[in-house]
């Protein structure tokens, strides 16, 4: 065959030469194109491809009391989680699981949940395993392929029930709190404070989470836990020293008469919250790691919202501490001075245009002047005294005192106090020929259309222990939130301590009285048209330069008198020390005659019956957030 | 004055690369998670190896003449093997999918379409070196296509689309090695060429416009050029139909030969997981024994047809260029002995060997980086795999013996 001869054949190798050549030159291209050139990407898709990252929770910042005892910290602890290639795989895995540590179903479709969301990173299975669980499960690791068992910080109250409303609780972060960004940087997974000064100062509190990586293989099941790539540690949150007096708070917390619900505020007149207290309440601890969906439920459904925080988001008819309010601002005004008598003495009840307002004391008080009024808590007096300072002047008055406007104090979910800003009000509420002149009598004695917060109270009488200023109420830092001057002059200031004091002394809380120590105070009945009506008091010691305001608000307490034992006894154990108080109570609760006169509809009402005139008034209570 | 023993070069790369496919086989049996096939296959391999030299000492004692003599009764009995494991042949191995194996008593023995590489490897050579002259025309070129079709078309059947392939290589190979005129090969190829690129008309409108115009300055047969010219358009034609016949898994994979990316999970997987492989290497590689991909069970078949995946993961861009460079040596060094063979017959079977491993090597190495889509190819020298290895080790035999041949005609010196 003539094609091979030598040179033809010569010929046609170099041509395949070129070619395998060409081919091998082809071939190392791409490999250096995909070798070297996109080098990183293909690094990067096969460090993701077998590394999966575990968040490392950092450890919470502890939480101080102003002496330097915990109320919150974070010990440590284990969470348990699984990671698996396939929704029946993991549910397989956790059937398993459950023999070896029981699960509820809840918790079950928690998990389950849990990996959907994230597939590629462990599902978390218990936030807050013990170590006996932990090393029953490392017993049977075998049976459970993705079994991931760490370390993890745990948060512990100590005061447990005692401090739940003012600390908050701790939680994993949801889907809509993500969603609308309440909490800066968080990711699925991160620990995040839930209420309280937990939710407040969260992102002081928080730290910054760390991450460690897994090893899996091509079908999710875990390889190696240690070692696969280096760790990014977690940074610890900063502690938060606050100005609570923790043996303060679990003293209020000992005395409180079991069934009643309530709250107890005590704070400086500078704004230093020392306790805040609301009860009933929730152990925290039960947060930490997950709630169980059944104890979720039941603190839900409890018909004494015990979520709720009664100090800050419920808000109450102030009655007889609003008086003064009243009082303060026809001082201001130059209306009345302290001595001043009104000129209808008290009679029982004070007749109004067709109507007649009752004073809580049918038998009446007589004349009395300021300081008698305040002390005896004399309506008749304040129905005068109101009609006095005109409707205008009483509602301008009560809007410069602060009592539209939540107190700032840094903690969340304060609710707004509701004080009207104008007769607006009172025309788009009752139309604009409604409504009579008979509502100041009303709103002058705490009760109408005015609602407030214990922790707005307690804001307004700072001003009247203190230097005629509020102080706004804080727990770790002021805010700079407005605060309203009185306007008082000193010795108007004195009178009203000296009223106050003589409530304590002679008046409706004289049963409250300690004779080494001058309280001053106002009682207050809320009216409850459910039943027994609230009972406030709020007081300040020592009278002459107050150090303490505690306030407090006994839901179906009666009356303010029943409260103003708890809140004394409060202030001797802040001021006195906790020797002087003893382990029983030494005052003697009794049911006192300071009866708040039932509020009288301002409403015109056409013909009838006296009886109707007192409707029942429905007190907001807001839902728990 | 030397010794006249088998091409040294030729056994030292050989060597060479038996001994890396080794290093690597046993490589890739070390992983984190049991994978039972790639466990401890490098035993099993030198088995292999020890029959493959036994049958490759005895494939260097046929002379050329015998096989020459014995290409025919052996091309038919490889189609009538083909034929019978189209009825009773099953899926072994990483092959599940085609019925590529036949099963004796219950045992897997082969696969057939090795054998019917050499012996079509065989037959065309004693077609070819027949011949007073080289195919000078398409109509001269339908034996050889139909020597190298029909046992194709039975791969194709089983379905093996990657030993059909190599028929393909093998025939193209050494028809050029016969003298064909690259236009005529050029001719012979284009209708595929015209079914690939008839998915959008713009590159097949594009294609036929090249084709004529070459046709115009080459001036082959009228006949001829006009048979190729409709040829084409009835390919342009049929594309979309034959598209829509083939199962969704060889749509997928063509699909991802384009974009792996289509379908990450299931026929991308592969592509991806390999390129990742390689890609994570970088100039050194992760280290011998430690490629992560391997070890974790990302990368399939790490034993078969993706070990040259587990080279590029472990030794890095300096690891694949060494074995390629030795294929390169490999291949020049059977070029040279094909180019130095006594006689046309030898001469066409050695470059029949050639074109038979380059299709393997250039398949089975650009699938790993998706130059070529992926089609389960053994690498010679490296994939676990015995009738692979045998066959391979008889075509090498046999160009031993042409080498040998070659020696004692005379080219002793070089």
């Amino acid at each position: 065959m003539k094609e091979f001869h030598s040179f033809r054949v010569h010929e046609r190798a170099t041509g395949a030469r070129l070619v395998i050549v060409g081919v091998f030159l082809l071939l190392v291209g791409a490999f250096f194109r995909t070798q070297v050139l996109d080098y990183d990407r293909f690094r990067l898709r096969a460090e993701s491809n077998r590394l999966r990252p575990v968040p490392l929770q950092p450890a919470r910042g502890t939480i101080y009391d102003r002496q330097g005892q915990i109320i919150a910290e974070t010990v440590p602890g284990y969470s348990v989680a699984l990671l698996a290639s396939s929704t029946d795989s993991m549910r397989q895995v956790l059937d398993r699981f459950n023999k070896i540590v029981p699960l509820d179903t809840d918790a079950v479709e928690t998990v389950l949940n849990r990996y959907l969301v994230a597939r590629y990173q462990p599902a978390l299975v218990l936030g807050n395993a013990t170590r006996e669980q932990v090393s029953r499960l490392e017993e049977h690791r075998a049976s459970l392929p993705g079994l991931v068992i760490q370390s993890e910080p745990r948060r512990v109250y100590p005061s447990a029930r005692a401090v739940s409303h003012l600390v908050g609780y701790v939680g994993e972060v949801t889907q809509a709190d993500l969603d609308n960004s309440r909490y800066a940087n968080a990711r699925l997974g991160t620990v995040v404070g839930r209420s309280g000064l937990e939710q407040e100062y969260d992102d002081t509190l928080r730290g910054i989470p760390g991450v460690r990586y897994i090893e899996v293989d091509a079908r999710g099941r875990l390889v190696r836990e240690q070692g696969a790539a280096p760790p990014l540690p977690p940074v610890a949150g900063r502690s938060l020293r606050t100005t609570i007096d923790l043996p303060l708070q679990q003293f209020i917390d000992s005395i409180w008469p079991p069934g009643i619900s309530g709250a107890m505020i005590a704070m400086t007149p500078d704004g230093q919250i020392r306790a805040l207290y609301s009860t009933p309440s929730y152990d925290p601890n039960s947060f930490v790691g997950g709630i169980s969906g059944s104890e979720w439920r039941s603190l839900n459904t409890d018909p004494t919202l015990p979520l709720l925080n009664r100090a800050l988001q419920v808000r109450y008819p102030p009655g007889s501490p609003f008086k003064l309010a009243t009082a303060a601002m026809a001082l201001k005004l130059g209306l009345i001075d302290l001595h001043t008598h009104m000129p209808v003495p008290c009679r029982g009840g004070l007749q109004f245009g067709n109507r007649y307002f009752k004073c809580w004391n049918k038998n009446g008080h007589g004349s009395l002047d300021l300081v008698g009024a305040i002390a005896q808590s004399c309506d008749v007096y304040f129905y005068q005294l109101g009609l006095r300072l005109q409707l205008h002047a009483l509602l301008e008055g009560g809007v410069r005192l602060g009592f539209r406007d939540r107190t700032g104090i840094d903690l969340v979910n304060e609710v707004s106090p509701i004080y009207p800003a104008s007769t607006a009000y009172y025309d788009k509420t009752y139309g604009p020929r409604g409504w009579s002149n008979a509502v100041i009598l009303n709103l002058a004695i705490g009760q109408g259309e005015n609602t407030q917060t214990l922790i707005n109270m307690l804001k307004f009488y700072s001003a009247l222990a203190g230097s005629g200023k509020t102080a706004t109420p804080y727990l770790v830092h002021p805010d700079s939130a407005a605060t309203f001057d009185l306007g008082l002059t000193a010795d108007q200031l004195e009178g009203l301590r000296t009223a106050l004091i003589a409530v304590v002394e002679r008046g409706t809380a004289a049963r409250s009285r300690r004779a080494d120590l001058q309280i001053a105070g106002k009682t207050g009945t809320a009216q409850n048209p459910h039943g027994k009506d609230h009972g406030w008091f709020i007081g300040f010691a020592p009278a002459e330069k107050p150090e303490i305001i505690v306030g407090a608000i006994f839901e179906f307490g009666e009356h303010g008198t029943v409260v103003a034992p708890y809140v004394v006894r409060a202030i001797s154990r802040y001021l006195l020390g906790p020797d002087t108080t003893g382990t029983k109570p030494n005052i003697r609760i009794i049911a006192p005659e300071d009866s708040a006169p039932r509020e009288v509809e301002v409403r015109p009402a056409p013909a009838a019956p006296t009886d109707s005139l007192l409707v029942p008034r429905v007190i907001p209570v807001p839902p728990p957030q | 004055m030397r010794s006249l023993g088998p091409d040294r070069p030729l056994l030292i790369v050989i060597a060479l690369l038996v001994l890396f496919g080794l290093l690597m086989l046993y490589s890739a049996g070390q992983t984190d998670v049991p994978v039972l096939a790639a466990e401890g296959a490098w035993k099993r391999q030198l088995i292999w190896l020890g029959a493959g030299v036994i049958l490759a000492a005895l494939a260097f004692r046929l002379s050329p003449r015998l096989l020459e003599w014995a290409a025919l009764p052996l091309y038919i009995f490889s189609l009538g093997l083909l034929a019978v494991t189209l009825v009773i042949g099953r899926g072994a191995g990483t092959a599940a999918s085609s019925k590529s194996w036949i099963f004796i008593g219950g045992h897997a023995i082969g696969q057939p379409a090795e054998l019917a590489k050499i012996a079509v490897v065989l037959m065309l050579a004693r077609y070819l070196s027949g011949r007073r002259e080289a195919p000078a025309s398409l109509r001269e070129l339908i034996p050889p296509c139909l020597l190298a079709g029909v046992p194709a078309l039975l791969v194709l059947k089983q379905p093996d689309l990657g030993s059909a392939l190599v028929f393909g290589g093998i025939l193209f190979a050494m028809l050029y090695w016969a003298g064909v005129k690259p236009s005529l090969l050029f001719m012979l190829g284009s209708p595929v060429v015209s079914l690939l690129l008839a998915f959008t008309i713009w590159t097949w409108v594009t294609w036929m416009a090249i084709l004529l115009t070459l046709m115009m300055i080459w001036r082959p047969y009228v006949a001829e050029a006009a048979g190729v010219a409709v040829l084409n358009a009835v390919m342009g034609f049929v594309a979309i139909p034959i598209w829509r016949r083939l199962e969704p898994y060889q749509q997928n994979r063509l699909l991802t030969f384009l974009n792996p990316e289509v379908d990450p999970q299931k026929a991308g997987y592969h592509a991806i997981q390999s390129k990742v492989a390689i890609g994570s290497g970088g100039w050194f590689g992760n280290g011998f024994l430690e490629g992560p991909q391997k070890r974790l069970a990302f990368l399939p078949a790490q034993h078969t047809d993706f070990i040259f995946s587990v080279v590029g993961e472990e030794l890095g861009f300096l690891g694949v260029f060494a074995a390629l460079v030795l294929f390169l040596i490999f291949f020049l060094v059977l070029l040279r002995i094909a180019r130095r063979a006594v006689d046309p017959f030898s001469s066409l079977l050695v470059f029949g060997v050639t074109g038979l491993f380059g299709t393997h090597v250039f398949e089975n190495v650009g699938m790993t980086v998706n130059l070529m889509p992926i089609t389960g190819i053994p690498l010679p020298f490296f994939s676990y795999g015995g009738s692979f290895l045998l066959a391979s080790s008889i075509s090498l035999g046999l160009v031993l013996r042409a080498a040998w041949d070659a020696r004692l005609a005379g080219y002793v010196d070089v």
